[in-house]
């Protein structure tokens, strides 16, 4: 026997050792299979709202943390400003902050901007390894390894953490996942260590990503589902309760959370279940110090008490909540639980693709094979069904359904999904490598113990009598939850027991099971195939940079860091650009320029001016540029390279913010027959308007593959300073008002002299 | 942070090359005539131009060698156009060039007449004069016409309805009508640039006297401006009269009476009233300039780079107009600064020292934003002064709130009760066993 524990502790510690080094390499696969951005184009920041977060970390670096906190940054929303100290989620910030400070400090001169690219690589390493550590929680370390890889190459997590995609996403994945580790690591093991680590791993949650939310939601949620299941243990009241508490405090610290911590809806749930844990934890103590009759009365008494009082008190929240315009919800929540409200009223929140629901390929682009293997991973979680793997189904139901919802919201369900499957994967390999190895006499003898689970139980395959009494015994006791405080060994047992049943009850043919592991690889190697293809092509493209292939080679569209470039050369440095909002965290990032609006999308009604000026006539629209100062209008335009997404094709949201809050820009106006054209079929209202005007030069138009309606302008206000090389980005700038204004006789000409005259008088009409 | 810069936007940077007043000496005007009798015709005008310092150049309006500009730099400050009928002009000049001398801040004086040709009504549509498009009507008036000894035909008139204003035409009054026999225009009521200095009286009308009047003439009444002038936005000044004989020394010596006025006047108003016109025209009266702005904290010197709201903030800024020879300070009381964000929050009217210094103090708002020091000085003849200081105000640091409330002391003490009964109850609960 002795001889036996010295090779299985053997064994155990080659299997740990076997696991970290797998651990690291997975670190290593997370790391570089996001490089792909790096090597095939440059180390750049991506896309937009990663500007802004650069520009953030360089004022921290430059001018330290108070500075940071206090930033009041007037080169945005001129002239409003915005508190960016107050308003931004400051956890990617402070992280790559501190990266660049620890590297700094040990003499390594990295730029701040070379920190923040591969701040998201980085990170997606410890994600993966946190999920490692909650799957492990859950279902055992070869489960662990199982979604730690799987999470470590998921299409839908590349695309938010790619090298140079930095933003909040990169850093509040591994802080949900590390978070729901802590809860459950405290849930098996009852530890205040562990739930004082899980409200400060909540806070650098908060601190990252509005998505915390999902976290404060689910865990009630979770901890609910164990009160009305019957689970209620000491465990899951530490667990919850001090995260409730502690986590509320810290959240508060978070400027841009502050008292929304204890006054939105979204955090009432967790404070109703607060509530309900500890009247729960009440009635088990009560129970506990009473007989079962004197209970019994006691349970009567105090029930119908307690109903009233509860009544009275959800009567007075609803009656709070109500009250408030919004029934106290934000809008960005509203819309995760009725999809239709945010098109219905929030055009803002609309108009931006990644709030849009997802499509079904979607799915399949994002998640691909794990989308098959999440049913047999929610299988594997019921048998048996722990604290921990009910918290795992309720996180994938939950992430289910908000991706359904917003497209973004996939990369909540990406670690759900790759727990899941790995759950899954993990148990069949468990089953098919166990039936071949029970049919291959000559490894059976070798190994006696299961090389998986690292249980000291002995277990001899054909004793079935004895292990199906130990089976009966522990799932007694896992039913009843009546688990010592040792429970930490428990967790490590349940799939042992587990894993014992289906030894016994499903010995699989060894042909079947060796083609169903072949078949398993294929699926692995199919998914590795897909994610790395995603990765390589579909997620790399940093999006300031385009490239085209076509019959002759490779095009490099650098059009966008051409035009800033421009601005910051040749304007002054305090000249405003006014664009639609999607570009204004690259203008005053690259091209340092003051803006009107940018993509923090607070302010809808300076949002409403600008699409109403780019939506308006030459004329009004001088005029409302004008009233805010700016000297340069920057608009996109990709009808001659073919670019989609430009700002014909945003028109319609620009039509649709204006017009929410300046009644007089109409959306019908612009459609001819409900249809959004551009030909000569358009409407005169849409030919007229400002944004119409960059297409001027240009015939045809690549993206909608029509011909342009109207093709020569003869600009009065405006001139055309800036055009790019591929006409991507065209600027104007303002002329200053007439030095003289002209009578108004004769010269056939001048027909069009009453506007010109008549400017004066419009001038009083802005829109403020 | 990023350095924070501030632009002082002036609407009048023409004035670095222009109308300098620093080299009076040789201000130079280029005259161009139809004919050379012009010259000895009109000689009291361009006398009085003369003797105040400014040096004319006479060319026929023709002469093939005229030019306003020499290697792109302008070789005159102020051109006089006494020449009606010209149709085209000789050397580079067109209407084109002579708009542009205008828009690059210089002077001008027009004066049509009778036959006036169509170059120069278009000149003067550009500057928003519409001559009467009949080309052969002129400003007939009978009951204001002038007696002379012969009854003409009431195209003579005797007009005393000038622009109330101190600055465009001097602080003394004109006591004699002005003579005037030419042309009418009309101007645009929107148009806020030009001004009406010498209308036509309400009986007045436009139409031509030889022939009988058979439709309602255009123009009627005090509608009917006989001179104009225009300051455009860049302050360059134009002057334009629908006659050229009222420059004439005849006019200027003639005496006049207006029809059903007994008072005879030895001499018309004519030279009062054109000599303080083109002071004005020539910048010599109502120019003003502002400069030395200045803001700063109550207490401090230095300019900040940006406020904090409720900060106390003194403002100043120096004011002078150009008296014809040097800077003097300019007195006004209804100076005014806006301090401005998409709406003024502030306007305070600037107190002044007599020294051209005009300065006020206030509170910044309880709003943060980007905002800017505004004075919108546009006084009738005076150039109009625009000037714009762009300011950031921030809120209070995370330091700058009161660290303790009086108001909260109940919760304080709530709290601090609270942790040390938990403290003394774990003791009590944990060894008291």
């Amino acid at each position: 026997m002795a001889a036996t524990d010295a090779q299985t502790s053997l064994r155990h510690a080659f299997g740990n050792v076997l696991a970290f080094f797998i651990l690291i390499l997975i670190g290593v696969l997370a790391f570089s299979i996001r490089l792909f951005s790096v090597i095939k184009y440059e180390s750049v920041i991506h896309e937009f709202d990663p500007y802004f977060n650069y520009r953030v970390t360089q004022f921290l670096t430059k001018n330290g943390i108070y500075d940071f906190w206090n930033w009041f940054d007037d080169r945005t929303w001129y002239p409003l400003g915005r508190v960016i100290g107050g308003t931004v989620y400051p956890g990617l910030t402070l992280t790559a902050g501190t990266l660049w400070w620890i590297l700094n400090s040990l003499n390594i001169p990295l730029s701040v901007e070379t920190v923040c690219v591969f701040t998201a690589p980085i990170f997606s390493a410890f994600a993966s390894w946190a999920t490692y550590l909650l799957t492990k929680e859950v279902k055992g370390p070869g489960a662990g390894l199982t979604a730690a890889v799987l999470l470590a190459m998921v299409p839908s997590y590349i695309s938010r953490s790619v090298a140079g995609s930095y933003d909040n996403e990169a850093v509040a994945i591994f802080a949900l996942i590390f978070t729901f580790y802590l809860y459950i690591k405290t849930l098996n093991t009852g530890s205040l260590f562990y739930a004082t680590l899980n409200s400060i791993a909540y806070f650098y949650m908060v601190c990252s990503w509005g998505g915390y939310t999902f976290i404060i939601n689910l865990i009630p949620m979770h901890a609910l589902l164990c009160i009305v299941t019957g689970r209620y243990s000491s465990r899951l009241y530490i667990a919850y309760a001090p995260l409730i508490v502690l986590g509320t405090l810290l959240a508060a610290l978070v400027p841009v959370v502050g008292f929304n911590a204890v006054m939105t809806s979204e955090h009432f749930a967790s404070f109703l279940v607060f509530i309900l844990i500890h009247v729960v934890a009440l009635v088990y103590y009560i129970k506990g110090i009473l007989s079962p009759k004197m209970f019994k009365v006691a349970v009567a008494l105090v029930v119908s008490g307690g109903l009233a009082v509860c009544f009275a008190m959800i009567a007075v929240l609803v009656a709070m909540v109500a009250s408030s315009p919004t029934m106290g919800w934000s809008g960005r929540s509203l819309s995760l639980l009725d999809p239709t409200y945010a098109s219905k009223y929030i055009p803002i929140i609309a108009s931006v693709s990644e709030h849009q629901p997802p499509t079904w390929p979607s799915y399949f682009m994002d998640i691909n094979v794990l989308a098959f293997l999440v049913p047999a991973g929610i299988i594997a979680c019921f048998s048996p069904l722990s604290d921990a793997s009910s918290f795992v189904i309720l996180y994938i139901v939950t992430s289910v359904y908000f991706s359904g919802v917003m497209v973004r919201l996939m990369l909540v369900l990406a670690p759900a999904a790759c727990i899941l499957s790995g759950i899954a994967l993990s148990q069949a390999f468990d089953v098919f490598t166990r039936s071949i190895k029970l049919q291959l006499p000559s490894l059976s003898i070798d190994s006696p113990v299961d090389a998986g689970d690292g249980s000291s139980e002995s277990v001899v395959p054909d004793d079935t009598v004895k292990t199906d009494k130990t089976e009966d015994t522990q799932k007694e006791r896992t039913s009843k939850k009546s688990r010592s405080r040792k429970s930490s060994s428990e967790s490590v047992e349940k799939p042992s027991s587990k894993s014992q049943i289906k030894k016994r009850l499903s010995v699989l043919p060894l042909e079947t099971s060796i083609i169903a592991i072949v078949l398993l690889v294929l699926l692995g190697a199919f998914y590795v195939v897909h994610s790395v293809w995603a990765a390589a092509e579909a997620y790399s493209a940093p999006s300031i940079v385009l490239t085209s292939h076509s019959h002759d080679g490779l095009h490099v569209f650098d059009d966008f860091r051409e035009a800033y470039a421009w601005l910051s050369h040749n304007t002054e440095v305090d000249d405003k650009v006014a664009s639609w909002w999607d570009y204004g965290y690259q203008t005053t990032a690259m091209a340092n320029r003051t803006v009107i609006v940018d993509n923090n999308t607070w302010n809808n009604t300076h949002i409403a001016t600008v699409g109403t000026a780019m939506s308006s006539p030459e004329k009004a629209a001088w005029e409302i540029f004008h009233s805010l100062d700016v000297k340069y209008v920057l608009v996109v335009f990709g009808g001659l390279v073919g670019y989609p997404s430009d700002d014909i094709n945003k028109f319609l949201w620009m039509v649709r913010i204006g017009g929410g809050v300046f009644p007089h820009i109409k959306e019908p106006d612009y459609l001819r027959d409900g249809q959004y054209r551009i030909d000569n079929m358009a409407t005169p209202t849409m030919l007229n308007c400002l944004i119409f005007v960059e297409t001027d030069g240009k015939a045809f138009d690549r993206v909608r593959r029509t011909e342009i309606g109207k093709k020569h302008f003869k600009l009065t206000h405006f001139e055309e300073v800036f055009t790019t090389h591929h006409w991507m980005v065209r600027i104007y700038k303002l002329k200053p008002p007439k030095n003289r204004i002209r009578g108004k006789t004769k010269k056939s000409k001048s027909k069009a002299n009453p506007k010109t005259v008549s400017k004066r008088k419009e001038l009083k009409r802005n829109p403020f | 942070m990023a350095k924070l810069i501030f632009v002082f936007l002036t609407l009048i940077p023409i004035l670095c090359n222009s109308f300098t007043p620093e080299k009076t000496s040789d201000r130079r005007i280029l005259v161009l005539l139809d004919d050379f009798a012009v010259k000895s015709s009109h000689s009291l005008f361009f006398k009085s131009l003369q003797s105040r310092g400014f040096d004319l150049d006479f060319k026929l309006a023709d002469d093939p060698k005229i030019a306003l500009q020499r290697y792109g730099q302008y070789l005159y400050d102020a051109l006089v156009l006494f020449s009606p009928t010209i149709e085209r002009f000789g050397g580079s000049i067109d209407a084109a060039a002579i708009l542009d001398f205008v828009d690059s801040g210089h002077d001008l004086i027009v004066a049509a007449d009778n036959n006036a040709s169509d170059l120069i009504r278009e000149i003067a549509t550009e500057c928003g004069v519409d001559f009467d498009e009949d080309t052969s009507a002129v400003v007939v008036d009978h009951s204001g016409y002038a007696v002379s000894a012969t009854e003409g035909d009431h195209t003579l008139i005797a007009s005393d309805d000038f622009i109330k204003s101190d600055v465009i035409l001097g602080s003394k009054k004109i006591e004699a009508p002005v003579l005037f026999q030419g042309i009418g225009h009309s101007l645009n009521p929107s148009n806020s640039l030009v001004l009406k200095v010498l209308s036509a009286s309400p009986t007045a009308f436009s139409a031509n006297p030889k022939s009988k009047l058979t439709s309602p003439p255009s123009l009627l009444g005090s509608s009917i401006s006989l001179v104009s002038v225009i300051q455009a936005r860049n302050n360059a000044r134009i002057l334009i009269s629908g006659s050229l004989s009222v420059f004439s020394n005849r006019f200027f010596n003639s005496g006049v009476q207006k029809a059903g006025s007994p008072t005879k006047h030895d001499k018309s108003g004519n030279e009062q009233f054109f000599t303080e016109l083109s002071k004005w025209v020539l910048h010599e009266r109502g120019h003003l300039k502002a400069v030395n702005v200045q803001h700063h904290k109550v207490g401090e010197t230095n300019e900040p780079s940006i406020y904090r709201i409720n900060d106390d903030l003194e403002y100043s800024v120096e004011i002078y107009e150009w008296s014809g020879k040097s800077w003097e300070p300019y007195v006004a009381d209804d100076v005014q600064v806006q301090f401005y964000m998409m709406s003024p929050y502030v306007l305070k009217t600037l107190s002044n020292d007599k020294k051209g210094r005009f300065f006020t103090s206030f509170k910044v708002p309880d709003v943060y934003g980007v905002f800017q020091f505004k004075v919108e000085y546009d006084r009738l003849g005076y150039t109009s002064l625009s000037l714009s200081k762009q300011i950031p105000v921030r809120p209070f640091r995370h330091n700058e709130y009161e660290r303790f409330i009086p108001a909260a002391y109940p919760y304080y003490g709530a709290a601090f009760s609270m942790m040390a009964g938990f403290f003394v109850f774990s003791a009590v609960h944990l060894y008291n066993k």
